[in-house]
């Protein structure tokens, strides 16, 4: 064991001069190139059904996932209100800007409705972080389901903003520059610089100071301290930076489905988020996109395939779950934990790197 | 209340450390009864005394780690007794830990940059440090100060026992320390990793005063100037290293009476 510790410590300065962790990895990575041109490429290649039902839906869960990837992967702190928040800014778009329902929303152009839900989603966030940063753990996970189960059923019941249970229907979509924006490719393209720049952003902080000390912050907090770190504060602040993230999310939501009802704030829908992460993998900012991908193409095709072999269709959930349950058996680290792992069993023995990151 | 006046009057007092009556209760249990110890600027002390004396919750209430139950304590004439640790770090105290707390999923150069930024402003900062960052610099030279910089770039995860102790100082020294709280900064390390250890505590420059932890004698007597002897959350005799050695009451209770 030490002997080959030292082994290593001896191969590797060298290769390690060039401090690749300190660089973008994808960069030099072709197989990311070729998502990239394929993302870019893809409404010639798919039909609105696709690009809609499949891919924008698929980023929109991830840059939600994502927001739960930052606070959980980064800062050790798993949130359960991700989709509330989303949801709250979803709302909030319908209710300052415009809808069918008229007596509800204000008519705002969406200039200023989409601002101002951005503003009062990432308030909402941040002051549900400022509750749940006294707490650890479990009781981190309680308190931010708490306020996501409290949050859907106040919309069941708030009739005058929120219109209870019936939501707020025909919400309108931008329109401008003669384009609009909520046809299918142009919604695409929206949803897709949306999520690029979500995960450039959290791929760039995770290296700065800021996501730095949010890590040193999940793995000792009170060592932290002893550093000069305000640990409280720094927590609050990653609660903001992700409360944003996922109200941009909440954005293209109720641009998405033009409506927005307590059934999208659901708490099984704020588990959703969680399960898409965990499968993904919380360990770097690509893991909630594909576990975004994995749980669309399950919720979208397993129903047929189960009808197939004579099940009830509505069983998808009973292959999500038993998916979810192999991934977390097998690798802490979900989908891309997996995929890492095959790659370094692919490689010769002393070119092997430390494995994917741990977290708390 | 009238902390200004009291402020003022303490800045001539001139000790790095001054602790008066601090007491620590867990519970109905005393970890600390009445300490009053006060510490010159550059003075290099050691704490002894058999388990649960109290040394470690007296590095705890002295960082703020836990808040003394009663008691004051100034740290360059400023009362500090009720804030929260880093803004007494911020003010140039440093601590290590007994067992090493380090962040185990960052490499060694990020654990040290965290150190030098947090005494430093942009804690908060959305930008990643360019290639001439002034911190990034000072880290790498506390990284080669401690030894490490031929596994700067790997996880602390992955390090032996004797690398995470000296990482364990160098996020210690990061920025400008004025007063460092070693906890056994020796536990674990083999007689040349001592020697090391030895080597980096008497080379700090002399306006670093500070308090070591430390069970073996000739680590604690080789660097220190002064020795304050703790029983039972006590402080049981104060002294130079030779007088305490040759003490018979010390002897009796610590360094000849060991086992049980």
């Amino acid at each position: 064991m030490s002997l080959a510790h030292d082994a290593r410590v001896a191969v590797r300065p060298a290769a390690m001069a060039q401090r690749p962790a300190r660089a973008w990895p994808e960069v030099n990575n072709p197989a990311a190139w070729i998502v990239v041109v394929l993302l870019l490429i893809m409404p010639l290649i798919a039909s609105g059904f696709f690009l809609i039902e499949i891919f924008a839906t698929t980023l929109i869960l991830g840059i939600m996932a994502l927001s739960l990837m930052f606070l959980a992967g980064y800062g050790g702190m798993v949130s359960l209100m991700q989709l509330t928040i989303a949801g709250f800014s979803a709302y909030m778009v319908a209710v300052f800007g415009i809808s069918g329902n008229a007596n509800i929303s204000l008519g705002w152009p969406w200039w200023l409705a989409v601002p101002m839900a951005l503003a009062l989603a990432t308030a909402f966030g941040t002051l549900g972080g400022a509750l749940a940063v006294r707490t650890e753990g479990i009781y981190t996970i309680m308190i931010t389901l708490a306020i996501g189960a409290a949050f859907y059923y106040f919309t069941n019941q708030n009739w005058a903003i929120f219109n209870g249970h019936t939501g707020i229907n025909n919400v309108a979509t931008p329109h401008f520059w003669g384009v609009n924006w909520r046809a299918d490719i142009p919604f695409y393209y929206v949803v897709l610089a949306v999520a690029a720049l979500c995960y450039f952003a959290v791929e760039y902080l995770s290296r700065a100071p800021f996501g730095l000390a949010l890590q040193g912050v999940r793995d000792n907090p009170r060592r932290m301290a002893a550093l000069g770190f305000n640990v409280n504060a720094h927590r609050i602040a990653a609660y903001a930076f992700a409360s944003f993230v996922a109200a941009l999310a909440g954005v293209l939501q109720v641009w998405n489905y033009r409506q927005i009802s307590p059934g999208s704030v659901s708490v099984g829908a704020c588990i959703d988020v969680l399960i898409i992460a965990v499968v993904g993998g919380i360990t770097r900012p690509i893991g909630p996109f594909i576990g975004a991908l994995i749980f669309v193409l399950l919720r979208t095709f397993a129903l047929d395939f189960l009808v197939r072999l004579g099940l009830d269709g509505n069983r998808f959930r009973l292959l999500i779950g038993l998916g979810f349950l192999a991934i977390v058996f097998w690798s802490s680290d979900g989908v891309i934990g997996l995929w890492q792992r095959w790659r370094q069993s692919q490689r010769p023995r002393n070119d092997r790197q430390g494995g994917g990151r741990g977290h708390g | 209340m009238d902390s200004v006046a009291q402020r003022l009057s303490a800045v001539g007092a001139g000790a790095a450390l001054e602790l008066r009556g601090v007491t620590r209760l867990f519970g109905a249990l005393a970890a600390l009864t009445d300490v009053t110890i006060t510490v010159r600027p550059g003075e290099r002390r050691a704490v002894l005394g058999s388990n649960g004396a109290g040394k470690t919750t007296l590095f705890n209430c002295i960082t703020g780690d836990f808040p003394p139950s009663s008691g004051t304590i100034r740290f360059f004439g400023e009362d500090v007794t009720h804030f929260p640790p880093y803004e007494r770090i911020r003010r140039g105290l440093r601590r290590t830990y007994q067992i090493s707390a380090l962040f185990p999923g960052l490499t060694v150069q990020d654990n040290v940059y965290l150190a030098c930024r947090g005494v430093s402003r942009g804690r908060f900062s959305f930008l990643r440090p360019g290639q001439n960052d002034a911190l990034m610099h000072a880290a790498d030279n506390l990284v080669q100060a401690v030894h490490l910089s031929a596994v700067k770039d790997q996880r602390v995860a992955e390090l032996a026992h004797g690398q995470q102790r000296q990482l364990e100082i160098a996020l210690a020294l990061a920025g400008a320390p004025r007063f460092v709280l070693f906890d056994e900064p020796a536990a674990g390390l083999s007689p040349t990793e001592r020697a090391e250890l030895i080597d980096i505590l008497t080379s700090l420059p002399a306006h670093i005063g500070y308090i070591i932890i430390e069970h073996d004698m000739d680590v604690a007597l080789r660097v220190v100037e002064s020795v304050t002897m703790m029983h039972n959350g006590r402080v049981f005799k104060e002294g130079l290293p030779e007088e305490i050695q040759s003490d018979p009451e010390v002897q009796e209770l610590y360094l000849g009476g060991g086992h049980e």
